[in-house]
């Protein structure tokens, strides 16, 4: 979600102080300097150039103080969540700044580690390492945080940069054959589809093993792995997982629907000045209009997630049709129910099409829609919606015309 | 959520039994249990549940699986219709 971010875009970003990559730098002290470009964090001066993504101002991590090791002082997580935290974490569930709310890859620590504790894999999307750390209260730990450009695990698997390369570099710029005197690491199982567990002892000796996807299994995994329910290996996707992505899906839904609005209004002012209506008609016209698309993108964003497993069809785009239909439907009747049948058709069509749209949208949100499922039915519900906008749009501008 | 089933028919996974070592790998990192044990070889247990996430092609250490992985997301897909597979991306949209 970062990948189309410049290197002039991220110059540009002030960085607040509380940005600054505080987090692993007393690694720093008791590495020899001529190895500092390795772990993570080093002073700007002592830089060798980086990747474009980890030009990113870093969010801090809570820290309770430093845990020693083999290579020097590590930052210790602090297993709680603090206020900020829970404010970042609620901020980036809205929307807001999704895509700068990355920590700084590199070794940290919970908990008092020994070379025996187990070493566990996660990506620095800050979201991603809280959700991980504060379910380790009670363990003694090394984290490994690899370098995703701020992406969750799942979906920096699937763009390769939660991958077999990046564990590797990041193992060895951590030294972590040092760290530890055992071979293990733990990751999470959906970080498979980037790391390939046999490519990584091969190449290393670490031998990888897959532990549960939630992190909430993961105490109950460590304490005894043979005995891993087999749900804590299926993905989920309940009413309250579903219902915490609403609002990016309204966020992402309306600038490309305000712009489409906007425009299709300019027209219709234009059309209706030049027609036969009376002014106040046209702007009735074009008030009923815009809560169409706004019925539309509700009930596309909002109720498309919520009852997602009720909706008639397999396709998204025939889920949310059908649920525009019921909406139009039910608003013209409660709202307007001595509106013109021409006008009342349009204006459910256009209801029809947004919520189909954005219903579709959702596929990309959802843990089990294919890529192949998706582009099937896309080949089919775009140009369905298209045809289908350009019906609706004609007899909404006649109305406005003839007023 | 129940029924995490899609479109039918549709997915590109293919197994070849034949090179499988019995490693269970598979088995452990779908995360729809699409892959199961049957005796000492895994087996396509639920073809249609497959996503095409390509974490068991990735860690088949014999290449027994196949699959073209990619990203279920329509946004993502208008992107590579519009800009080509390479510059396409989730931007800020809420595709992931």
């Amino acid at each position: 979600m970062t990948e189309d971010r410049t290197a002039t875009d991220l110059n540009n970003e002030n960085t607040p102080p509380h940005a600054m990559p505080r987090a692993p730098l007393g690694i720093l002290s008791a590495v020899p300097k001529h190895q500092v470009e390795t772990c993570c964090p080093a002073p700007p001066a002592l830089q060798t150039p980086r990747p474009v993504s980890t030009l990113v101002a870093f969010q801090s991590p809570s820290l309770l103080g430093d845990t020693p090791s083999a290579i020097g002082a590590v930052p210790r997580l602090n297993t709680r969540l603090t206020t900020r935290d829970r404010w970042g974490g609620l901020k980036v569930r809205l929307g807001l700044g999704r895509d700068r709310y990355a920590v700084e890859p590199g070794l940290y620590a919970v908990g008092h580690p020994d070379p025996q504790a187990p070493v566990l894999v996660t990506a620095n999307y800050k979201l991603s390492l809280d959700s991980l750390r504060k379910e380790l209260a009670h363990l003694d730990a090394w984290i490994l945080v690899l370098d995703t450009n701020g992406v969750n695990v799942w979906c920096a698997a699937g763009k390769g940069t939660f991958a077999t390369e990046e564990l590797l570099h990041r193992l060895n710029a951590c030294r972590l054959d040092q760290v530890v005197t055992h071979r293990r690491l733990v990751l999470p199982q959906l970080g498979a589809s980037g790391v390939a567990g046999h490519e990584v002892q091969r190449r290393t000796g670490f031998r990888v093993i897959w532990g549960p996807i939630r992190a909430r299994d993961l105490m109950a995994f460590l304490q005894n792995p043979q005995r891993l329910n087999p749900s804590m290996r299926r993905i989920s996707f309940t009413l309250k997982e579903r219902i915490v992505l609403i609002p990016v899906e309204i966020s992402s839904a309306l600038k490309p629907t305000a712009r489409a609005v906007g425009a299709a209004l300019a027209i219709a002012l234009l059309l209706g000045l030049a027609g036969r209506g009376t002014l106040e008609a046209v702007f009735r016209c074009m008030l009923l209009g815009s809560v169409a698309a706004g019925i539309g993108i509700v009930s596309g964003t909002v109720l498309t997630p919520i009852l997602l497993p009720w909706l008639p069809g397999k396709a998204f785009a025939l889920k949310g049709a059908s649920l525009g239909l019921a909406a139009a439907v039910l608003c013209q009747m409660l709202l307007y129910p001595t509106m013109a049948g021409g006008l009342g058709m349009a204006l459910a069509l256009m209801t029809i099409v947004t919520s189909s749209f954005f219903a579709m949208n959702f596929t990309g949100a959802t843990p089990f829609t294919s890529p192949s499922g998706v582009e099937k039915e896309m080949r089919v519900a775009i140009p369905a919606q298209a045809v289908t906008m350009v019906i609706g749009t004609i007899g909404w501008l006649q109305a406005i015309w003839t007023g | 959520m129940r029924n995490m089933t899609y479109l039918s028919g549709v997915g590109t996974l293919t197994y070849d039994a034949s090179r499988c070592n019995g490693c269970r790998t598979c088995t452990l990192v779908c995360p729809h249990g699409v892959l199961k044990m049957n005796g000492r070889r895994a087996m396509i247990h639920d073809r249609d549940r497959c996503m095409e996430c390509g974490a068991c092609a990735r860690n088949c250490p014999e290449q027994a699986l196949n699959v073209q992985p990619g990203v279920g997301c329509a946004a993502y897909i208008i992107q590579t219709w519009i800009r080509g597979k390479d510059a396409a991306c989730c931007g800020d949209k809420g595709c992931c």
